[in-house]
């Protein structure tokens, strides 16, 4: 057995050290992990599919499992037996993984394409570089939709977050999601408390239950989501007046499907979604993410996704390729969250805010919840 | 049954056969008022229309009972076109075709038709209430597959009954979901997924759960209910620790397939989630082929030995064709549970070996789409189709036995 291993392994260097001068061995077998839906497809048109154009011996199997992601790959790297290549994760989960050891630490100047004008990776992506392991493909928001039948007559369409909290102009239920998240910050902000506040005040007790109660007076209409499909169908039943709901959802349902639904875009809550490679994988697997990822993250094919969906392109040499929806035909500029014009009041996530009391603020929330 | 009827005396109109009347009618009301926003309005209205129903039938039309039926179906079809439009028409001849038997059979006193003579009013009551919920259980059975079945039509992209759709107008329904399924490797690689894995699992379960079936039931055999108690251990502990169990012990068992004999790594996937299966499936085939051993007479192989036959000859020769039945049907719960099992999959398969039921419950999760119900259309109509290819072989081979048909 021993004698096997050093085999092997004298082997693997062998082939590692000649393959250096010759094509890299590459496994040609690669398991992506994202999330379904849309914007798994604008992956796959954006991504994958121009590269087995180029490559047509890789066959690309997909998991729709990253809502899951941290749990599934503890366990896989617990059982010693991690399947997955690649796996598309929100930048939250991104930091979990990293720090845990299960996502692999990269350069990105090194692993990731330059932009056309020669800018380094590292200075094309800028800050949204926000861990060792995380390689950011889109800028997406969680903001608003409302139904433009249910507003009352003699009422304006809400162009405030605060609308949410007033029921009296807006009856209806709401659909919030079901975590503090987001929800505790939206909550202060219509509580009065200004905006670069916020993340301070939650930090104390005192700011919490200000924010749960103001939660408090609306509780009694409002849906609870846990998955990014279930606003949009509440909203096209007529069930609930508003909702939050990630961008991208919101335009699918409002310019594909034709819903009498409209964006409320004010304090929309920026968020990154990227990749990272998991730890450990065997040198020939390895090989090929990082050929893909090269490719899959460069300045085009991240101009491209926009075609397909209307989440904003993580480097800065994208934003000027956007061009027009593949099968719409509209320009896609208005629609993203980055645009000027929808990103006039914009509420930024504090990532190191929730690493540090999400645990604590979450077994209030469900507390809160359950009363 | 005009034979039965002869004897049935016709219950009195005004205590009786108007009031009943009114009281369903006026149950309809209420329904058909909240759907125009005023349910009382509506409440009076029905309850109105049934007594008059009820006068009508008894007094001034003189029709077979099926005609008066159809009749108010067209009525109150009518009446609903000109206030709901094709919708209206579908609803009110479904309402009307209810009135109008219920009108009739408690009218002419058929309702006591089921009953002996001697019974009282209140056993008459609890016969027809029990009927009532027995139509009703029936009902509640099928009635969550009709709406599925309905919605996969929808030309939207959402589960919402469009009012399109409500009206019966052609532009609320496509086949897109359809074409969804069929069309698409999303769906259509979960499915060669599902049809792989389920039919060779119930094989392992099969053959080896009519193996220890027949084993556990020889009485020499020592420590057997302890042997009964572990096997069908799958069945009664929850399926999520079964699952988050197998997913540890499968997955050193495929590095070491992999990895040692060099075996591919989706052949060595479905290897894991067929063995997994299988072990689920066998409690199924323990269980049902135990119950058919019951009544199997052991003299028969002692018979079958005397005659000079071997223990294998004898199970395939005597044993196997008379507890067939019991093997079959313990099969099919296998399959079942195969096809259906999603928690088992999602731990121990990876995406290569995506099933059917996985690639439904991410999708609902993620993107509540209506391809799903395309999908549940589909696998309804092509399980009533199965159900009723077997039985149509199983009678024809009872006639062909020379036995009556079941």
């Amino acid at each position: 057995m021993q004698l096997i291993k050093t085999l092997t392994a004298s082997t693997a260097l062998l082939v590692v050290a000649s393959g250096a001068s010759f094509a890299q061995d590459m496994a040609n077998d690669m398991t992506l992990v994202s999330w379904g839906g849309a914007y798994q497809s604008s992956q796959t048109k954006a991504y994958a599919e121009p590269y087995m154009e180029n490559h047509p011996e890789v066959s690309i199997t997909w998991d729709e499992s990253s809502n899951e992601a941290v749990a599934k790959l503890r366990a896989m790297n617990e059982a010693n037996n991690v399947t997955w290549d690649l796996v598309d994760v929100v930048a939250a989960d991104a930091m979990r993984l990293c720090d845990e050891g299960l996502a692999m630490e990269i350069d990105p100047n090194e692993v990731l394409a330059a932009a056309p004008d020669g800018t380094s990776a590292e200075d094309d992506f800028g800050d949204l570089l926000v861990s060792d392991c995380f390689i950011p493909q889109i800028v997406y928001s969680t903001t608003f939709g409302y139904r433009n039948d249910m507003v009352p007559d003699g009422a304006p369409a809400p162009t405030d977050i605060c609308a949410l909290f007033d029921t009296e102009t807006y009856p209806g239920m709401r659909a919030l999601e079901k975590r503090p998240i987001n929800n505790m910050e939206w909550a202060l902000l219509c509580d009065g408390v200004a905006k670069d506040e916020v993340y301070s005040v939650l930090e104390t007790p005192e700011g919490q239950q200000q924010a749960l109660d103001k939660l408090a007076t609306i509780k009694d209409s409002v849906i609870w989501w846990s998955a990014g499909a279930d606003t949009p169908q509440l909203l096209a039943d007529g069930e609930v007046f508003m909702g939050s709901t990630y961008n991208g959802r919101l335009f699918s349902a409002i310019v594909e499907q034709g819903q009498p639904i409209s964006m409320l875009w004010d304090a929309q809550v920026f968020d990154l979604d990227g990749w990272i490679i998991p730890a450990g994988l065997p040198e020939d697997r390895l090989n090929r993410v990082l050929d893909f990822v090269k490719f899959a993250t460069d300045t085009q094919r991240l101009a491209d996704q926009a075609k397909y969906i209307s989440y904003g392109p993580a480097r800065f040499s994208s934003a000027p390729l956007v061009g027009k929806h593949a099968d719409l035909g509209i320009d896609m500029a208005p629609h993203m969250p980055t645009d000027p014009e929808n990103a006039k009041n914009t509420f930024l996530y504090n990532y190191e805010f929730w690493a540090d009391y999400r645990d604590d603020i979450d077994a209030k929330f469900q507390a809160w919840l359950a009363q | 049954m005009n034979e039965v009827i002869s004897y049935v005396r016709r219950p009195d109109l005004m205590t009786f056969t108007m009031p009943i009347v009114a009281v369903l009618g006026a149950m309809f009301g209420f329904i058909t008022g909240n759907i125009f926003g005023s349910p009382w309005i509506g409440f009076v209205i029905g309850a109105a229309v049934g007594a008059a129903l009820a006068f009508v039938f008894s007094k001034i039309i003189k029709m077979k009972s099926k005609q008066k039926t159809l009749a108010t179906g067209v009525l109150f079809g009518g009446v609903g076109m000109i206030f709901g439009g094709l919708g209206g028409l579908f609803g009110g001849f479904l309402v009307g075709i209810s009135m109008g038997w219920f009108a009739n059979w408690v009218g002419s006193g058929k309702y006591r038709a089921g009953v002996p003579i001697y019974y009282t009013p209140g056993q008459v009551l609890w016969h027809n209430t029990f009927m009532f919920i027995c139509a009703f259980v029936f009902f509640f059975l099928i009635a969550p597959l009709l709406p599925v079945i309905w919605l996969s039509f929808n030309a939207e992209n959402f589960f919402t009954f469009t009012p399109e759709m409500l009206s019966f107008k052609a532009e609320g329904y496509s086949l897109k979901h359809y074409r969804d399924f069929l069309g698409t490797d999303e769906w259509m690689v979960p499915l060669k997924n599902s049809l792989i894995i389920a039919p060779i699992a119930t094989l392992i379960s099969v053959s080896l759960g009519t193996l220890a079936a027949i084993g556990l039931s020889q009485s020499h055999v020592p420590g057997r209910q302890a042997m009964m108690a572990v096997l069908i251990s799958p069945m009664i502990v929850p399926l999520i620790i079964s699952a988050t169990g197998m997913f540890f012990f499968y997955a050193p068992l495929g590095n070491w397939l992999e990895l040692q004999l060099g075996l591919n790594q989706a052949f060595v996937g479905y290897v894991k989630v067929i063995l997994a299966h299988a072990v689920l499936g066998i409690p199924f085939v323990i269980i049902t082929v135990t119950a058919t051993l019951v009544g199997f007479d052991k003299s028969l192989t002692r018979a079958a030995a005397n005659m000079g036959a071997n223990p294998v000859t004898t199970f395939f020769r005597v044993q196997m064709p008379l507890i067939l039945p019991g093997v079959i049907s313990g099969g099919l719960f296998a399959f079942i549970t195969s096809f259906d099992e999603v928690v088992v999959v999602l731990f121990v398969g990876s995406a290569r070996q995506q099933t059917l039921p996985w690639q439904m419950y991410t999708g609902l999760r993620e993107q509540i789409s209506p391809t799903i119900l395309a999908a549940a259309t589909i696998l309804v109509s092509v399980s009533i189709l199965l159900l009723l290819t077997v039985e149509l072989l199983r009678r024809r081979s009872e006639r062909l036995r020379g036995m009556s048909p079941g």
